[in-house]
């Protein structure tokens, strides 16, 4: 009611502030609260759009990202979701499943050239869009490569696994580094799933069969996945990462202050990283463990909700969004790849050449997104309590058997979910 | 008297009512609906017609079979051991099939025990995290309800004092309980912290080096009795004002005929202190025995039920399941045992603790 009381407000207040009066108001909700720049750029973007045409005024409300998802359901459940929501690209299955969302009503000619971790697609229909995308890589400096006598890896040509256990074999060996390799284990939630669920597909499982959705028998406790877990687990019980109890400060600090040989992290920690002093940063591309190299995909998107009473208007606004100089000014507020070559072109560090063109080379080149399904947020949860029970040293077969047991479990009691 | 209550005392309804239908609305009506729940496969989020499952839920929670193995043997019959210890087939082979071992399916290892040399016992359960996080429960009331009343009792023996700046150790060891929980897990999270968290410098020092680090909350024989030393130190300053007040109720006159008598300090506690406390004494118990039951703060700010569940708690599980995998029936039907379970306890003390 308040939330209503206030957007009408707002509303109401922009249309006295001189825009056409015939505009009709098309609301929005967005996750990026209390991230200054971030505001910025998505409120020109839609004062733009609104003094740009005559027929839609868009109006925006921002909620933090830590209560975004929740706002949203309880909005949902209340009735009372905006016109346009964004969504992370992994729940957005879960959200168009439950009936929040519509198909995306734009024009697919427009997103053509967009990276593929950006377009929002469940059975076989676009549902939202992002403006960017995000890739995660090898941190390592080149300093440390020459002293171990490694080869730098390449997108046409990734360390093989024999090459990356040697690689952190002669890293640990060196004795000059606490760890040899940082993953990120004090970074819990969907850090896992989304950084560490490539391995298992890189080794030929996967968290759930993709071929129909409706079990992880088989891929996520076969033989690859077996594999996978044994070698997970070495990278532990072997010393060659920190586990569990990884401190968030070593996290942020570890690979600058030199007690980390490889960090494996995003492309957002890239500049913090640079202006911590890491002259010689390399980004390598992820090591291909037997079944081709893969990393995350698929950050925050736009899509319609179901309850939208103007979609057309939705669309005009995500379409206008969808240029290249604004997926340039997110890159350049916020360091996120964008989304397509041209406007990649435009930014300081995604550009030929620039510091961190290679991400853009590795979402295009080894992304997979995250299981399209709406079991999603359940096989997430299940899959870290498991890699993290893993690394604590519970037996492998075992602890993927009960994920296993658990994911099908869930999908039965959702009927499947529609798969 | 029902007459008299609704007519008579209208305005006491009137002021009564904002707060009755507040409370009916965020306990009464939940309470009841999680009951409901619970025999549902109720979903935080789906499009699906909630179905009526009877009593499913409470059968995966508590789904429990006995396996008994035989230990692999040779050919020439001698059992195959490796490090010194025998082989058994793997349990994968009757968990994983749902035909041959219809019983099994799905289940996994809880807990086994040997029978003589080549045989061994393995109970197996559907919810092996549920069963862990009810033992883990069970071990932290055990050990803290005791522990945490008998330390609140010594502090409020202390400071019921009547000496000069009295007041200022009162608020001191009060001080823990007014903060919140979440916060205090925080800060004891550094403190627990395995590389250079202030205990290990601490112990670190006062051994002169000598003491090894320990990753207090990261290794599953620690985690537990961390969470458990924290929670005390966090709320024994509650159930110490509890004592406190009871320790007033006694009147000095007793005492003074306790010290004409010549009865010792012990003496003294044993026959005038102990029986003057004895209503306290049951409050205390009830009260950290609930409290104990619902832990979940710590646990979810320290921990998230690791490592390798040797934190998990019934409450963090309830969330975990109920939210974190949006399960609302599943959530539910842990409330509803933890309530009957906290009930059965509170009435067996409360027998045991009557008046004779």
């Amino acid at each position: 009611m308040k939330l209503k009381t206030f957007g009408a407000a707002l509303a109401a207040s922009t249309l006295a502030a001189g825009a056409s009066v015939a505009q009709t108001s098309v609301t929005m909700w967005y996750h990026g609260a209390g991230n200054e720049v971030e505001s910025n750029i998505i409120n020109r973007i839609i004062d733009d759009f609104n003094s740009g045409q005559s027929d839609w005024n868009v109006v925006i409300e921002s909620f933090p990202q830590e209560s975004y998802n929740d706002s949203v359901e309880a909005a949902a459940l209340a009735g009372n979701l905006p016109c346009i929501i964004d969504v992370d690209g992994p729940v957005m299955p879960r959200w168009a499943w439950a009936g929040y969302m519509q198909p995306l009503p734009i024009d697919e000619s427009k997103i053509a050239d967009f990276l593929p971790g950006t377009k929002g697609i469940w059975n076989d229909t676009l549902y939202s869009i992002g403006l960017w995308d995000a890739a995660v890589a090898l941190y390592a400096r080149q300093s440390t490569l020459d002293e171990l006598d490694l080869r730098t890896p390449t997108l046409d040509n990734p360390w093989s696994r024999d090459e990356f256990q040697a690689a952190l074999d002669a890293a640990k060996d060196s004795g000059n580094y606490e760890y040899a390799l940082d993953l990120g284990m004090a970074w819990k939630g969907e850090w896992f799933p989304y950084a560490f669920g490539p391995f298992i597909q890189s080794f030929g499982g996967d968290m759930i069969d993709r071929s129909n959705y409706t079990t992880a028998e088989g891929a996520l406790n076969g033989d690859a996945a077996l594999a996978f877990g044994e070698w997970w687990q070495n990278l532990f019980a072997g010393g060659y990462a920190p586990g569990n109890s990884q401190d968030g400060a070593d996290r942020d600090t570890g690979f600058i202050e030199g007690s980390y040989a490889f960090s494996w992290n995003g492309n957002w920690a890239a500049v913090p990283t640079m202006d911590g002093g890491v002259e010689d940063i390399v980004f390598l591309p992820a090591p291909d463990l037997g079944n081709g190299p893969t990393i995350g995909a698929a950050s925050w998107q736009f899509g319609v909700t179901e309850t939208c009473e103007h979609p057309d208007g939705a669309a005009a606004w995500i379409e206008h969004a969808i240029q290249d100089k604004y997926l340039a000014a997110f890159s350049d507020g916020i360091g996120l790849i964008p989304s397509t070559p041209s406007a990649a072109a435009m930014t300081t560090n995604y550009a030929p050449d620039g510091p961190l063109e290679v991400f853009f080379g590795l979402s295009n080149a080894q992304a997979l997104v995250r299981p399209v399904t709406p079991g999603y947020p359940v096989v997430a949860k299940v899959f870290e309590k498991a890699l993290a029970d893993i690394a604590d040293g519970a037996n492998v077969a075992d602890t993927l058997d009960a994920a296993v047991d658990e994911i099908d479990a869930d999908i039965e009691a959702n009927n499947g979910y529609g798969n | 008297m029902a007459s008299r209550l609704t007519q008579q005392n209208r305005a006491g309804w009137l002021m009564a009512g904002p707060a009755f239908l507040l409370i009916a609305a965020f306990l009464i009506i939940p309470f009841f609906m999680a009951i409901g729940f619970s025999f549902t496969n109720q979903r935080l989020v789906s499009p699906n017609p909630t179905e009526w499952v009877g009593t499913a839920n409470y059968e995966r929670l508590f789904g429990i079979a006995v396996l008994t193995l035989e230990a692999e043997r040779d050919d020439d019959g001698t059992v195959r051991t490796k490090d010194g210890k025998p082989v058994f087939p793997s349990l994968r082979t009757y968990t994983r099939n749902k035909d041959g071992y219809p019983e099994f399916y799905r289940k996994r290892e809880w807990f086994s025990f040997g029978r003589g040399d080549d045989r061994r016992t393995f109970v197996l359960a559907t919810d092996v995290v549920f069963l862990k996080a009810v033992r883990n429960t069970l071990f932290f009331v055990v050990v803290v309800a005791p522990l945490q009343a008998a330390a609140a009792l010594g502090l409020a023996l202390l400071i019921n004092r009547r000496i000069r700046g009295i007041n200022i150790f009162r608020t001191i060891y009060f001080m823990p309980v007014v903060i919140s929980m979440v916060v205090v897990s925080m800060l004891w999270r550094f403190i627990y912290d395995g590389q250079n968290g202030l205990l290990n410098t601490m112990l670190d020092l006062l051994t002169f080096g000598w003491f090894e680090p320990v990753d207090w909350l990261g290794q599953t024989s620690t985690a537990l009795p961390s969470i458990m030393a924290m929670s005390i130190w966090q709320s024994v300053g509650f159930h110490m004002i509890i004592w406190l007040s009871g320790l007033q109720t006694i009147p000095e006159s007793l005492y003074e005929a306790a010290r004409i008598e010549g009865a010792s300090r012990w003496q003294t506690f044993r026959h005038v202190t102990w029986p003057g406390l004895r209503n306290t004494a049951i409050l205390v118990m009830i009260i950290i025995t609930m409290q104990a039951f619902t832990l979940y703060p710590q646990v979810a700010v320290m921990t998230g039920g690791g490592p390798l569940d040797s934190t998990q708690s019934i409450v963090f599980q309830m969330v975990e399941r109920g939210y974190g995998r949006q399960d609302i029936s599943g959530g539910s039907t842990i409330s509803v045992f933890l309530f009957l379970f906290v009930l059965s306890i509170s009435l067996l003390q409360r027998w045991l603790t009557r008046e004779k």
